[in-house]
């Protein structure tokens, strides 16, 4: 392949300006007043170059990505400013002419896949949608060229996938899938909004090179949106940081990642750097929670395969694996929500019943949970008192002052303003706070392990670290021991002692941090950690020449 | 397709045990009616020995479980029994006026539904309009009228002040085609009246609940117009919902006439339950409710199944 040199040609000589949004001033609505979300952000694209949009949730970088097509949520509003797209003013354009450039000169790539494609009709006539709606081409043109894009996105079967239902294609060929619909009628600007956020981090390397690659060959603008820097340094030429719907930081994203000038955007930077120190090797007493050869399933579906691991006091075992292979399933063993077919949960050397039905209740209050969503996982009729008050009732029998006064230590303890939040609803607090919470009612039962369910992935980085700390600290503190689900190795690496690696409801690998991080490894766990893309503009480049050297 | 077979024989099979629970509840209910059918037949001046004599010839003498399995296992040979009224075999009185009745459905949903499903979706393309506005008022008003009240409107209106239509729909098997829609024009019409707007707000409300949904907001990313966008986008995923709908208001149809048949004097099955009712006529009454309850379990049956088939998931398996 020639594409190294050609990469570096398009990449020195970019064309023109392509989009060139001034001012940007977008509105949007709640409780009936008009807030303004993107305060005056000016963006210029030429023609050929990647933007990285970067920030947290709330930073208004989809909202601004989507104003690169004159287009605005619901509840949203363009309210000042200029957005020039090869000499027309999409901020003020007809609603007609608007539709003309989308889907035929804008093109719009989406978070989720599996959801932006429209359920009821096949892949290709998704795909062909756009080039004959728009009179680009007819339909038979449209076909073969879809085929030609399949290959190219290095997608199995190019020639039939597009003639499947989106439910019978997997997320990451779906997501390159999109990326070829948005390529149909070869765009001059297409706008990638979190395209790899859902996916696994091995899915994820397929989807980003097979972006890249096509971006590349086909010289298309782009404005690469995500939270991880990691990833945007891997596509992006140039990246804007933003905050709160401002810019905080614009550069070359190899000097940005090298020297970042603003407070903020080292922040970013620095948020996998931390480390729990690692605590003694467990005694040789009797582990806390033993596994012992585990099989379950799913109706006739088989989920685990003899499964065992050992959860030892004042530690946390990290399980990862990717979706799909047995993690939360693990879990729902334990707590007895899924009782085995095979194989027993032994607590503190006693086995425990199979069902959370025959369990105790001083069995199940040792055992708590922290979810992924702390959106779902509360009630949000109930205030934090009632959330956290239930546990306390339920388990401890404390009433009145007493239940009280304990609520107040433990939003000490979670480290929120006990007088301030104990009477706010859920709705009144933000992601972090609310899974904050959610560790308080876990932490309310005084269990003496915590099964934690994949609980920062739904969180900003920044904040997520803060929920890494505080759980470290609480179990230094009240020598709680974890098992902590997760498919981030960056989180395994900040807070494991042990790691159990699962695949298709199987432990590959089990062992301390130290020795399953450290060659050699499993063959998957390998795969799996040098699948975590690292803040390297190169990082890409070299995995894939890595990869590409071994035989298969 | 053996998922969906499977499914459908599901559904089909639930059916069936619907239907023979619905047949034992309307037996028993008859059971616990008030009165004794031989004496209100033969009068007051009937002799206890006329009367055993009748019980006995009608079997009314038999235990109620013996009567019962009777009742059932002709039934399933198409033997409803005799009119205890006219005489007649029910199956042969039965058949103008099922036959009359399911036209009258017909012809109302034929109107009722395309009607319906197209304000739905113009509503939901010009949403917040006035047309919306004023589609929503209008239907509303219909639908809170009693159907009698809507009917004797149309009779004044169009019967009355304007003589389009006949204000009484008296029908009969040798009248033309066009002459009998023409004569079922205005119950046909009242019965449009009250559900349309059941059906117009449903289909609203499946599409508009879909337009916030991502791949709505990728339809209208690739520059595609408005009514195709419902069309091809919402349209097929809102199926579900607006069958349902749909199928139960044909029940309606079928089932909730005897009022408007009354006021119209049409001679369908709700005339003859209300006219069997009043002259004790058991076995017509009971043969009529069993057929309603036929008609809203096939009628169900055929929305479960029609959902799943709109289903692409299921339509379309891995």
């Amino acid at each position: 392949m020639t594409d190294a040199t050609t990469d570096s040609q398009s990449r020195d000589k970019k064309g023109g300006i392509i989009l060139d949004m001034h001012g940007l001033r977008i509105e949007g609505r709640s409780d009936e007043i008009w807030h303004e979300i993107v305060h005056g952000v000016n963006v210029t694209l030429r023609r050929g170059e990647v933007l990285g949009l970067i920030g947290e949730s709330g930073a208004g970088k989809s909202t601004i990505g989507l104003a690169a097509m004159g287009f605005a949520r619901d509840g949203c509003r363009i309210s000042g400013g200029s957005i020039m797209f090869d000499g027309v003013d999409l901020a003020k354009a007809s609603d007609d002419s608007l539709r003309q450039l989308r889907g035929s000169r804008i093109a719009y790539v989406a978070q989720s896949a599996a959801a932006a494609f429209n359920p009821a009709h096949r892949l290709i006539d998704q795909y062909c949608e756009a080039p004959v709606q728009h009179g680009i081409m007819p339909r038979s043109e449209a076909e073969s060229d879809a085929i030609d894009l399949y290959h190219r996105l290095r997608l199995p079967e190019p020639e039939s996938i597009g003639f499947r239902y989106p439910h019978q294609v997997s997320g990451g060929q779906l997501q390159r899938a999109m990326t070829a619909m948005a390529m149909a009628c070869r765009p001059d600007l297409i706008v990638f909004d979190e395209p790899t956020t859902a996916l696994d981090v091995t899915t994820q390397i397929e989807v980003l090179s097979a972006i890249r690659d096509i971006v590349r060959q086909f010289d298309t603008a782009a404005i690469y949106i995500t939270h991880d820097l990691a990833v945007v340094s891997q596509m992006a030429d140039r990246i804007m940081v933003l905050r709160h719907g401002n810019l905080i930081e614009e550069g070359e994203t190899r000097g940005m990642i090298e020297d970042p000038q603003k407070e903020y955007t080292r922040d970013l930077l620095a948020v996998r750097t931390f480390r729990k120190e690692l605590s003694d090797e467990p005694d040789a007493e009797i582990p806390l929670l033993r596994v012992q050869g585990v099989s379950a399933a799913y109706g006739k579906v088989p989920v685990l395969h003899n499964v065992s691991m050992d959860i030892h006091r004042r530690r946390t075992v990290a399980v990862v694996g990717e979706s799909g292979s047995g993690k939360s399933t693990m879990a729902r063993v334990i707590t007895g929500l899924l009782p085995p077919s095979q194989g027993a949960v032994y607590y503190d050397g006693q086995p425990l019943a199979p069902s959370h039905r025959r369990r105790s209740k001083d069995d199940k209050r040792r055992l708590q949970m922290i979810y992924q969503m702390p959106d779902t996982a509360i009630n949000p009729r109930q205030r934090v008192r009632s959330i956290i008050g239930r546990p306390l009732e339920f388990y401890l029998g404390m009433r009145g002052e007493d239940r009280d006064a304990r609520i107040m230590q433990l939003l000490e303890m979670i480290e929120l303003d006990p007088d301030e939040f104990i009477d706010r609803y859920p709705g009144e607090l933000s992601g972090g706070q609310k899974q904050r919470i959610c560790i308080a009612r876990a932490l309310a039962a005084e269990p003496e392990l915590i099964i934690c369910d994949e609980v920062t992935s739904a969180l900003d980085q920044l904040v997520a670290e803060e929920i890494l700390k505080l759980l470290q600290r609480l179990q230094d503190e009240l020598g709680l021991a974890y098992m902590f689900i997760t498919h981030d190795i960056a989180t395994v690496r900040a807070v494991a002692d042990e790691i159990v690696v699962m695949l298709q409801g199987e432990v590959v690998e089990h062992g301390p941090k130290a020795e399953v991080l450290s060659p050699p490894h499993h063959e998957y766990t390998e795969l799996l950690l040098s699948s975590v893309p690292e803040m390297d503009p190169d990082w890409l480049d070299n995995l894939l020449v890595e990869r590409s050297d071994q035989p298969a | 397709m053996s998922q969906i077979g499977r499914l459908v024989a599901q559904r089909l099979a639930l059916g069936l045990l619907t239907l023979f629970v619905v047949s034992l509840i309307i037996f028993l209910c008859i059971e616990l009616l008030p009165g004794n059918l031989a004496q209100e037949i033969l009068g007051q001046g009937a002799t206890p020995e006329t009367v055993a004599a009748f019980n006995r010839e009608l079997g009314l003498d038999l235990p109620p479980h013996e009567r019962y399995i009777t009742w059932l296992l002709d039934m399933l040979q198409g033997d409803f029994g005799r009119s205890l009224a006219s005489q007649r075999e029910i199956s042969e009185l039965l058949a103008v006026r099922v036959q009359n009745t399911f036209f009258l459905a017909g012809v109302a949903a034929i109107i009722a539904i395309p009607l319906a499903v197209t304000l739905g979706i113009l509503a939901a393309l010009y949403r917040d309009s006035w047309y919306d506005r004023m589609v929503n008022v209008l239907t509303l008003t219909s639908i809170s009228f009693p159907e009698f009240f809507v009917a004797y409107i149309l009779i004044i209106v169009l019967a009355v002040n304007l003589g389009m239509f006949p204000s009484i729909s008296n029908i009969s098997d040798d009248l033309g085609f066009w002459e009998k829609v023409y004569r079922t024009a205005l119950p046909a019409l009242t019965l449009t009246l009250v559900c349309v707007a059941h059906m117009m707000r449903m289909t609203r409300a499946a599409i508009i609940n879909l337009m916030a949904s991502p791949y709505i907001e990728m339809a209208r990313l690739k520059g595609l117009k408005p009514g195709r966008i419902i069309l091809k986008h919402a349209l097929p995923n809102a199926l579900a919902p607006i069958i349902n709908v749909v199928v139960l208001n044909l029940a309606y149809l079928v089932v909730g006439v005897v009022l408007v048949e009354v006021v119209f004097v049409y001679p369908g099955l709700g005339q003859l339950f209300v006219d069997s009712v009043s002259k004790r006529d058991i076995p017509v009454v009971q043969a009529c409710s069993l057929i309603f309850a036929m008609t809203y379990v096939l009628l169900n049956l055929l929305a479960d199944v029609l959902s799943i088939m709109s289903n692409p998931r299921l339509l379309h398996p891995r």
